[in-house]
């Protein structure tokens, strides 16, 4: 009952316990914080507006994206992924989200920032719904925690629309 | 033997076995209370970094909530190996509230329609088994 073996196993059980704790008191910690976010996206550009061969409309837009981000922030943070989506439905879809652009914020420092970019990847549509289509343009933010809950929400800015016509 | 030696022998081996039984009976409840058949998974790939390294455990939960783009997801299309990568693009249907899915690593250039199997553009809802919720340490 005290052999060297009997203790060993004792002490990795308590470790290992006592640091499932401590991670879950952890991530209960970053319930603490109240964050307040802001963001702006202005679309500067429609580059292109086409319909595929496969019949499927795409277009290309620049934007400029401005946010704060650093109230996301707390000492259990590893990173905040952002993203950019276009949401709008059409007649056979309720819901469409296509992800123009995303970015990784490693740091509190990071977190306020302004970028003028075109979409990082395309926005296709399943179809060819897009002319004159009024779409949102929703920025979501992904806090990943070193240990514990990741939690997730969002910033809709309505008020997007596409050309009528293809250009 | 003496019947005192027997009588420790089966003690070990009853205790032994209340153990796993009891390693089993939190592993299934695991997969009933999270509704996924895999509860905790370890992350295979390096395509989530700097989020998720090779060897970070994830906590996953399923839930009936419809799968929305940002999503940390972990589906099997019936490949060998389940993949753990967010979900980028969703087009709902308005009659069979199903949805065509498309998912990217974090760390990849690429999205994944490459890799669905039978070659299809979209991943299908049912393929996806349960959503990240959180990472220990």
């Amino acid at each position: 009952m005290h052999s060297f073996g009997y203790r060993l196993n004792a002490l990795l059980t308590f470790a290992v316990t006592i640091l499932a704790l401590m991670c879950a008191m952890g991530s209960l910690s970053d319930n603490l914080n109240t964050p307040s976010p802001s963001a702006e996206i202005q679309i500067m550009n429609i580059n292109w507006f086409q319909k595929q061969p496969q019949g499927n409309d795409e277009v290309s837009l620049t934007m400029n994206i401005s946010a704060d981000l650093q109230s996301l922030f707390t000492w259990n943070t590893k990173q905040v992924f952002i993203f950019v989506a276009a949401e709008y439905e059409t007649p056979k879809n309720s819901l469409n989200q296509v992800s123009l652009w995303d970015a990784i914020i490693p740091a509190k420092e990071h977190a306020k920032f302004w970028i003028h970019t075109s979409n990082k990847y395309r926005f296709v549509d399943q179809g060819n719904n897009l002319r004159g289509k009024k779409f949102n343009l929703t920025l979501h933010w992904h806090v990943m925690p070193k240990t514990g809950k990741m939690f997730a929400d969002k910033l809709v800015m309505t008020g997007y629309s596409l050309p009528e016509e293809y250009r | 033997m003496k019947s005192t030696q027997i009588r420790q022998f089966l003690y070990q081996a009853v205790s032994l076995g209340m153990i796993i039984a009891s390693a089993l009976m939190v592993w299934k409840g695991l997969i009933c209370i999270t509704g996924s058949e895999s509860p905790v998974v370890v992350v295979l790939t390096g395509s989530m970094e700097p989020g998720f390294k090779r060897g970070d455990i994830l906590f996953l939960y399923m839930s009936k909530d419809p799968i929305r783009a940002g999503e940390i997801v972990v589906f099997n299309d019936g490949r060998k190996v389940p993949i753990v990568h967010r979900v980028i693009e969703v087009h709902e249907r308005r009659d069979t509230r199903e949805a065509d899915i498309l998912t990217k690593g974090d760390a990849n250039d690429m999205d994944d329609r490459v890799l669905y199997t039978s070659s299809q553009h979209w991943l299908q809802q049912k393929y996806i088994k349960g959503r990240a919720v959180g990472t220990y340490f």
